[in-house]
C-alpha cells in the first residue's frame, strides 16, 4: 500500500515537471513568495516614502517605473508591499480553512449518524448565509485589517472542502482496506488519519491551491468595502483608488496592479489545474 | 417520493433556526452597537437608554431572540433603524432592480456558457480547446473590481456608449443596465465554461458512453443526445444554487452603477449598523436558498430514483 502511494505522488511530480508551462508557473509563484519573504524580513523598500511629485508618470528608474501615486509614493514599491499582503493572505486562509474542512469532513463521512447530521447541519447553515455578510460581521468583532479578513475567510472557506472530503470518506469507509485494518484492531482515528486520509488528501491539495487565489481576489473586494487592509499596502486599496484616478487620466497604478495580480493568479490557476490532472485518480489512466 | 419530500421539507426548519441563531448572534451580541452608530458623538446616557428601549435592545437576549423568531415566522421584520421604512417595502423596491440587473445575464450566460462548454468539449484536445483554456484562465485572473472600473471608464466615460450610472424603472432603464450585463457575462464566462467543459468531459468517460459507441451511435448523437441529457444534473446543481443570490444582485455593480438594489441596500445597512434590514435580508436569502436546494433535490429524486433511497 505504502509503495503504491509513493508511486502515485512520484508519478504526479514527474508529470508536473514534464510540462514546461506548469514549471514556469511554479517559478512565477516562487518569485512572488520571495517578494513576500523579503517583505516579512523588512527588506523591501519603504512604500510610504515620497520619491517624486504627486502623480508622476512612469519613467526610467526602478522606483518610478510605474510612476507615483497622489502622495508622490512609488507605485512599484506599493505593489511590492501589496504582494506581501496578498501572499500572506493567500497562505493563511487555506491554513485555517483546510484543517477545519478536512477534519469535519472526515469525521462526518466516517462516523455517519448523529455526528454527520450535526456537521451537515452546520455547513448547511453557513452556506445559506451570504458569504460577504459573515466576513463583514467577523471583521466587526476582530477590528478591520489583515487578521480579521484572514480569520473571516478561513472560517467560511472550509465548507466546500468539507463537502468534498465527507463524500470521499463515505465512499472509502466500507472499502476492503478500511475493514481489513479494523479487523487487525486499528482504532477509528488510525483508520481515518493513517489509512483513509492519504487516499483522499489530493482533494484538499487541489482545493487549497484554488483557495489561495480565491483569497487574494476576495481581499481586493473586502478592502474596497472598507473591511480589509487599512494601511494602504494592498492591491485592493490600489484598485479601489483607481476608480477616481482614471478620470484624471492617471492609469499607471491600475495597469501596474492588474498585471501584478494577473501573473500570480494565472500561475495559481494553471498549477491548480495541473495538480488536479496529476492527482485525481479518476483522471489517471 | 412523498416521504422524501416531507423529510426534506422538515429538514429546512433546523437549518433556518441555525441561520437565525447565527445571524442573531453576529449582529446582536458581537457587531457594532447600532445605538451608538445612530446617535453618533452627541449620545448622552439618557438618549442611549431611550433608543435602546424604543428598539427593544434593553430586553434580555433570549427575549430578543424569541421576538426575532416571531418576526421570521410572520415575515414582518419591522422598520429600518436608519430610514424608518418597513423592510418589506424596501425589499419590494430593491428586488426588481437587483433582478433586472442579474436575471437577464444569468439566463443568457447559462445558455451561452453551456453551449460554449459543449463546443469546447466536442473539440477537446484541439487548438480551440487549448486557446480557449488560456483565454478563460486569463479572464479569470483579473479582479472583478478592475473589470467594473475598467469597463465603466472605457465604455461609458471615454467612449460614451453607455450612461456612467443611474437607474430608471421600465424600458428606459435598459440603457443603464446594458453595461452591467456585459460585465456580468464577461466575468462569468471563464469559470462557467470551464466548469461545464469538465462536466461534459466527465460524462464522456462514463460506461453508457462506451456502450453507445460500441453499438455504433455517432459521435454527434452521443454528445447531444446522451451526454447533454446526463450532464443536466450537475449543470442544474451548479447553476441553481446561484439563483437566491441573484436577488442580492451583484452588490459591487450596484454600488458602481448607482443601482438601488438589494445588494446596495445590504452594504448601506452594514455601514450603518442597520440590524433589522440586515437580519431580514439574510433570513429571506437563506430561505430562498434552502427552498431552491430543496426544489433541486426533489427534481433529482423525481428524475433519478436512486437519490431518494439513500
Amino acid at each position: 500500500m505504502a509503495e503504491r502511494r509513493d508511486s502515485l505522488w512520484r508519478r504526479a511530480g514527474r508529470q508536473l515537471m514534464k510540462r514546461r508551462g506548469v514549471v514556469i508557473c511554479f517559478v512565477i509563484i516562487a518569485c512572488y513568495l520571495l517578494v513576500a519573504l523579503l517583505g516579512i524580513l523588512g527588506l523591501l523598500p519603504d512604500y510610504q516614502e515620497r520619491v517624486g511629485d504627486s502623480y508622476d508618470p512612469p519613467s526610467a528608474s526602478f522606483a518610478l517605473m510605474l510612476g507615483t501615486d497622489i502622495f508622490g509614493r512609488s507605485v512599484v514599491y506599493k505593489i511590492l508591499a501589496g504582494t506581501k499582503t496578498a501572499m500572506l493572505i493567500g497562505l493563511v486562509v487555506p491554513a485555517i480553512a483546510v484543517p477545519i474542512g478536512v477534519t469535519l469532513g472526515a469525521l462526518g463521512g466516517y462516523f455517519g449518524g448523529r455526528v454527520d447530521a450535526f456537521i451537515v447541519w452546520f455547513f448547511s447553515v453557513i452556506s445559506s448565509v451570504p458569504y460577504i455578510l459573515i466576513v463583514i460581521a467577523i471583521s466587526f468583532v476582530l477590528g478591520k485589517g489583515m487578521l480579521a479578513i484572514c480569520v473571516a475567510m478561513g472560517t467560511v472557506g472550509w465548507v466546500g472542502l468539507c463537502r468534498l472530503v465527507r463524500g470521499e470518506f463515505i465512499k472509502h469507509r466500507h472499502r476492503e482496506y478500511a475493514l481489513a485494518s479494523r479487523l487487525l484492531g486499528a482504532g477509528d482515528l488510525t483508520i481515518i488519519f493513517r489509512h483513509i486520509l492519504p487516499n483522499v488528501i489530493h482533494v484538499a491539495i487541489i482545493t487549497a491551491s484554488l483557495q489561495v487565489l480565491g483569497a487574494i481576489k476576495s481581499e481586493v473586494i473586502l478592502t474596497y468595502l472598507g473591511v480589509g487592509i487599512q494601511d494602504g499596502s494592498s492591491w485592493g486599496t490600489m484598485i479601489s483608488d483607481a476608480a477616481g484616478e482614471l478620470v484624471q487620466g492617471i492609469f499607471w497604478p491600475l495597469i501596474g496592479v492588474v498585471f501584478s495580480m494577473f501573473f500570480v493568479i494565472y500561475a495559481l490557476n494553471v498549477v491548480g489545474d495541473a495538480l488536479r490532472d496529476a492527482l485525481d485518480p479518476k483522471l489517471l489512466d | 417520493m412523498l416521504a422524501y419530500t416531507i423529510r426534506r421539507l422538515l429538514y429546512m426548519f433546523p437549518v433556518l433556526l441555525g441561520v437565525a441563531a447565527l445571524v442573531f448572534s453576529l449582529f446582536n451580541t458581537v457587531g457594532e452597537d447600532p445605538v451608538r452608530v445612530a446617535l453618533g458623538q452627541h449620545a448622552t446616557p439618557e438618549s442611549i437608554a431611550d433608543l435602546e428601549a424604543q428598539w427593544g435592545l434593553d430586553q434580555p437576549l433570549y427575549k430578543q431572540f424569541l421576538d426575532f423568531l416571531v418576526q421570521i415566522a410572520t415575515f414582518d421584520y419591522g422598520r429600518s433603524y436608519d430610514t424608518g421604512e418597513k423592510l418589506s417595502d424596501m425589499f419590494a423596491a430593491g428586488a426588481p432592480v437587483s433582478l433586472s440587473l442579474t436575471l437577464p445575464p444569468f439566463v443568457i450566460g447559462l445558455i451561452l456558457n453551456v453551449s460554449l462548454g459543449l463546443l469546447i468539449a466536442y473539440y477537446r484536445g484541439s487548438w480551440l480547446d487549448r486557446f480557449s483554456t488560456a483565454l478563460f484562465i486569463g479572464a479569470m485572473s483579473i479582479s472583478y473590481l478592475a473589470y467594473i472600473i475598467g469597463f465603466q471608464y472605457v465604455l461609458a466615460y471615454r467612449m460614451d456608449w453607455f450612461p456612467i450610472s443611474g437607474y430608471e424603472p421600465g424600458i428606459e432603464g435598459l440603457q443603464f443596465l446594458l453595461l452591467p450585463w456585459i460585465i456580468y457575462l464577461v466575468v462569468s464566462v471563464g469559470p462557467d465554461v470551464r466548469m461545464y467543459r469538465t462536466v461534459f468531459l466527465d460524462e464522456t468517460g462514463a460506461d453508457y458512453v462506451r456502450t453507445a459507441r460500441a453499438k455504433g451511435v455517432s459521435e454527434n448523437r452521443m454528445l447531444f443526445g446522451h451526454v447533454l441529457k446526463n450532464a443536466m444534473i450537475p449543470i442544474v446543481t451548479y447553476s441553481m444554487v446561484a439563483v437566491p443570490f441573484l436577488i442580492l444582485g451583484a452588490f459591487l455593480m450596484e454600488r458602481f452603477f448607482s443601482l438601488p438594489g438589494i445588494g446596495d441596500l445590504m452594504i448601506t445597512a452594514i455601514n450603518n449598523g442597520d440590524f433589522p434590514v440586515l437580519k431580514g435580508l439574510t433570513m429571506l436569502i437563506a430561505m430562498g436558498y434552502s427552498l431552491i436546494v430543496l426544489l433541486t433535490d426533489i427534481v433529482y429524486a423525481w428524475v433519478d430514483p436512486r437519490v431518494s433511497l439513500s
